[in-house]
Order: C-alpha cells, then structure tokens, then sequence
C-alpha cells in the first residue's frame, strides 16, 4: 500500500486547492503540537526557528506548491520542489511532510533517535520521502536550490524551486555568492523565502552581526523582493502568488521576506533567542500544548 | 623492461578538456562550470560546443559546489573545475555537505595541484588535497599519469555513479600511455615488472619512476613501477602482490605526507602484508616559488632522486 493511501484525510486537504486559511491554520496548530512533542521527547532540537516557519511551511505544502508525494522522487521532476537550507528547522519540516503524506506521522517520535530516518538534520541518507538534500552546515540551499533551478529551466520544466532560509544565516558568505549567481543566470523559477524573525543563537540578529539593511542587501543583488507578515495566512498567500509572478515577469530571482516571531504560538517561547536551540521539559511541554488546539490528531 | 615512449609532453588539464568535451557528445547530462578559469581548466572547446551546458560561476567556488549539486540531483553529470586549492581545502564543508554526505553525482576537476603550479608559490600550490579528498566517504580520489590517461580518466568518471575527484597538474609532462585504454577506476596498473623493489606512484611521478627503473636496469636493480592512478578505493590486490614478490616498496607522490598515496599504501600493508617502506612526498611543508622541473628537484620527486632512493633501501 502507498503511504498516501494511509492518509484519506490528507488527500482531501491536499485536493482541495480552495482550502480556506481556516483549514491552513489548523494545520498549522496541529504542526506547532507536533513541534513541542518531538522536541520534548528527543531532548533536544531547534523549537524556536520551526515554530516562527510553520506558518509559512503550512501554506506552502498544503495551498502553494505543485507537488504530489505519492510521485516525489528526489530529482523533482514534473513538480515544485523545497530545500531547507536552514536544517536545524527540521522539526516543522519532518511535520509538515508526514502532515502533507510523505512519510507516516507515527514516524515522527523518533527525531533524533538512533536509528530513525528524522536524523538531527536532515539527512538523504535514509531515504525518508520529500527529503531533496542533506542541510545543516548553514549558507548552502540557495546555491542547492539555484542549480536545480537551472536544471529546471535547462530541461523546459516549468515548476518552480523554493528555498527557505534563515535570516540569520545571511551572515554566511555563501548566500551572496548564490544571490548573485541567481540573478546572473536569470532565475525567475527561484523563490527564496526568508525567516525575518530577528534572532540569532546568540542573540538578536541586531546585536550578533546585523550590519544594513536585509531587503537592500537582496534588491542590490539584483532580486526582486516582497515582505510579508509571515504568521497571516491571507498575506502568506499573497506574498507567494506576487512573488510567483514577479519571478515570471521579471525572470529574475525573488525573495519573500516574511517577519517572523521566533517561537511563535508558545507565549514563553515567542520573540526571544532562548529557545532556539533548547528543548522544553515535560512541565514546559504541556505548558506550550495547553496553548495549541489538537486538530487532525497527535501522532 | 617494457619500453615507453614519450610523444610529446602535453599538459594533463587538456588531456582533461578534451575528455570533457568527448564526455559531453557522449551524454546530454554532463555540464561543466568553473569559477572564472575556463581557460585553465581547457573547458573552451565544450563551451564552444555545448554554450548552453556551460555554466560560469565567478570567483564563488562555494556557490559553484553547491550549485553543481543541485544540478546533480536533478539528474545532470556535472563537472565543476578550478584550481585544486579552491576545489578542495577552499570547500571542503560544501563537498562534504553537499557531494559527499549529499550523495550527489559531481565531478571534481582539479588542476594545478603540487608545488609544479610552480611560480604563483604557496598560497595556490596545495600539497594537501588528496588528504582531505580521501577523508571524505565514499569519495573517489584519481591522479591520472599523463594526458592520455586524464582524458580516459574523465571518461571513466563520467560514467561513474558518485562523486570522483579528478587531480591534474599545470605543466607541461611526457605523454606516453595507450591513448584507446579505458581507465578504470580502483585500479592500479602494473606499468613495468620487477623483483627488487616495487615503486609505488600517481601523476607524472609515473614517469620519473620509468625512468629511474630504465637506469637501475643498466645497472642490475630490478624495479616494478605500479601507477596507483586510483588512490581511493586503493587496489589493494595488486600492492600486495607487488610486494609479495619484492619485499621491500618506496611511494612516491607529489602531495605532502599526512594523508597522502603514502600513508594509503601503508595502512594497507601493515595489515596485509608489513614490509620495508620509504616515502618521497612533499613531508610536512608548504611549496614555494620555482620552475616545476626546479621545485620537484628541490623537494627530492624526480628520477634522479627516486634512483638514489631506490638503491638507498636495497
């Protein structure tokens, strides 16, 4: 059997393209629990950075991207494609794939685990479905994302490639390298989508290493830019459908920038550094989950 | 011994344009790019032939690993060249991320490797990168002897599934290999028969051995040359056999110790078959400033100092 057949209600909501915001936020509440309890049951892992995407992740699994996961192969043809070049945001990852049917939802209990497929970062090596390339070393997926992007136009295929990042991983050397390299060879199929959530590991991104101003820095490179409230579903919407066009439009790179609260959803965990990189214990767990509506079951 | 005659010194990196080119009329998949050094990495001819298969990168090695395993992954052979510097030490967490743990098809195109880049000196002049290549897993490590043999080599690594790091120098060194052999990857070739003593060698030190096994010949010293053009996966079978039958093996290599074709050979045999083993490489030290024929003099790699070596372990 198919996983996806394992999953009717999914692929309803999967083949339902007109799913209303509601149904995007509920999702999204389901993939914030998801977050928490694997967090909480590995010991450790990135709460903060996954619950500032979810949102983001949400609408662009279950409204945005052409893609099916009962015909995903890793080289993505015929179909949109995501690489997650912030890999330490695997836990909203992991979620919202097994949420969309890539993988069994059970599965997701075993992040960082020995021998589970959710590996700490994500990992090819296990052949855990929706998976396109290894991340963790940061600064590298837009360069990832900008070859299979080439590769797209080479081949005629008209889907697009999305690559989320982190806004503090623009501190990287590399991105730049890529930002230019995209916009050199005319990459309109590229949509990058950042997490503006202001945060760093070791503080804000203001008193780590901000230097200028982030959506200057793209426009310079020669992308086109939209800015969005990335926890609003409707403006989550809009900011993918005009960054969509501009891509086509322009046949240069695009880049959402979406502003984020790290941790958002858990009062305690939201708009602060602290929980970028910690677990909650179990009192702080069922704190956060009294906090987020259970809706399409916990795994 | 078996004679071998050289047709006329040829660069090694064109050895390797010529087999992309012939790679790339022979598979729509294979794609090429630099970081601003087409010319030296002799990739002129496939993007004259193949514009829209060449893909310029600027000087952003990091950004060309990663692009190229994008590339990879959506099914094209890519092959990505720069000097062997910025190939390797440069991006060694982008090839370890991205082709390697990845499992990505990429080629490395490595030029200019060795102190025989010769006057540009130390800072473009890796003596390292077979080390860190080797550290890889699953990485396979190639120092093709001439251009003959670099540009099968790029034909065998084209066709190859996995990532192959292809080492090749700058100069100018003697062509003398069968121009139709296949390469094959993992194997060491038994370039002439000895009983004496096995030398054991990758690159143009091939041809310096020859030589020296051509002059200790005159004098009664029977040397086996073996060309472990394959330094990962290391053909372990035919080592042991050469030593079985020699007892006593000198490496040689134009790359520093640590990690190097010589502490290959020799984790290899002091588990399979411990005998009398002396090294010539780089040791432990940067290049520096020189004519190639000069430096390899100086650091000890050339026939001369190969015959010296040979009669030093008798």
């Amino acid at each position: 059997m198919r996983i996806f057949e394992k999953f009717p209600v999914i692929i309803k909501i999967i083949q339902n393209k007109s799913m209303a915001k509601e149904n995007l936020q509920k999702i999204a509440s389901q993939v914030r629990r998801d977050i928490i309890r694997m967090v909480t049951s590995a010991k450790s892992g990135h709460p903060g950075g996954s619950l500032s995407t979810t949102d983001i992740l949400t609408a662009l699994y279950f409204e945005v991207m052409d893609h099916n996961p009962a015909t995903w192969t890793r080289d993505g043809k015929g179909q949109d494609m995501f690489i997650l070049s912030a890999g330490h945001l695997a836990p909203v990852y992991y979620s919202v794939l097994a949420r969309a049917g890539y993988f069994p939802v059970s599965e997701l209990g075993t992040l960082r685990k020995m021998g589970s497929r959710l590996q700490g970062h994500p990992s090819v090596r296990r052949s855990l479905p929706g998976v396109t390339q290894a991340s963790g070393s940061l600064g590298q997926g837009l360069s990832v994302a900008a070859g299979l992007a080439l590769a797209k136009k080479m081949d005629g295929d008209k889907h697009l490639v999305y690559v989320l990042c982190g806004d503090g991983e623009c501190e990287e050397g590399q991105i730049w390298e890529g930002a230019e390299f995209a916009t050199h060879h005319s990459l309109g199929n590229l949509i990058g989508i950042t997490d503006w959530n202001g945060q760093q590991i070791d503080g804000s991104i203001e008193s780590v290493c901000g230097g200028g101003d982030l959506q200057l820095k793209w426009q310079a490179f020669g992308w086109n830019t939209v800015t969005a409230d990335g926890h609003d579903m409707e403006a989550i919407l809009a900011a993918f459908a005009k960054a969509r066009e501009m891509g086509r439009k322009t046949n240069r790179p695009t880049m959402i920038l979406f502003k984020t609260d790290m941790g958002h959803g858990v009062d305690f965990m939201a708009g602060t550094h602290k929980w970028h990189g910690k677990a909650p214990n179990e009192e702080q767990c069922q704190q956060a989950l009294a906090q987020l509506e259970e809706t399409l079951g916990d795994y | 011994m078996k004679k071998y005659i050289d047709t006329g010194k040829k660069d090694t990196r064109s050895g390797f344009g010529e087999g992309l080119l012939r790679a790339g009329k022979a598979d729509g998949r294979v794609v090429a790019l630099t970081a601003d050094l087409k010319g030296s990495l002799k990739m002129d001819d496939f993007a004259a032939e193949f514009p829209e298969r060449f893909i310029q990168c600027g000087i952003a090695e990091a950004n060309m690993v990663g692009a190229a395993a994008g590339l990879a992954i959506a099914g094209k052979i890519p092959f990505i060249g720069s000097f062997a510097e910025f190939v390797t030490g440069r991006v060694y967490d982008q090839l370890r991320q991205e082709v390697s743990y990845g499992k990505t098809n990429v080629k490395i195109a490595s030029s200019h490797a060795g102190i025989t880049l010769g006057e540009d000196g130390a800072t473009h002049q890796t003596m390292e990168d077979i080390a860190l290549m080797r550290a890889l897993p699953e990485m396979v490590v190639v120092n093709p002897c001439d251009y003959n043999q670099t540009l099968q080599a790029t034909l065998a690594a084209a066709k190859y599934d996995g990532p192959v790091y292809l080492r090749f120098g700058r100069p100018s060194v003697p062509n003398f290999t069968d121009p139709d052999e296949p390469f094959e990857i993992g194997k060491a070739y038994v370039m002439n028969e000895g009983k004496d003593v096995s030398v054991f060698c990758c690159g143009h030190l091939v041809w310096e051995a020859l030589q020296a096994a051509e002059a200790l010949e005159a004098e009664g010293i029977s040397v086996e040359v073996v060309n472990v053009a394959t330094i990962k996966p290391l053909d372990g079978d035919t080592i042991v056999t050469s030593v079985r039958k020699t007892g006593k093996a000198i490496v040689a290599e134009e790359h520093n110790m640590a990690g190097g074709l010589g502490e290959a050979v020799a984790a290899l045999l002091a588990q399979e078959y411990p005998v009398r083993l002396c090294f010539m490489n780089g040791g432990d030290r940067f290049g520096e400033t020189g004519t190639p024929a000069g430096l390899m003099a100086l650091y000890g790699l050339d026939a001369a100092h190969i015959i010296e070596k040979v009669k030093s372990i008798l």
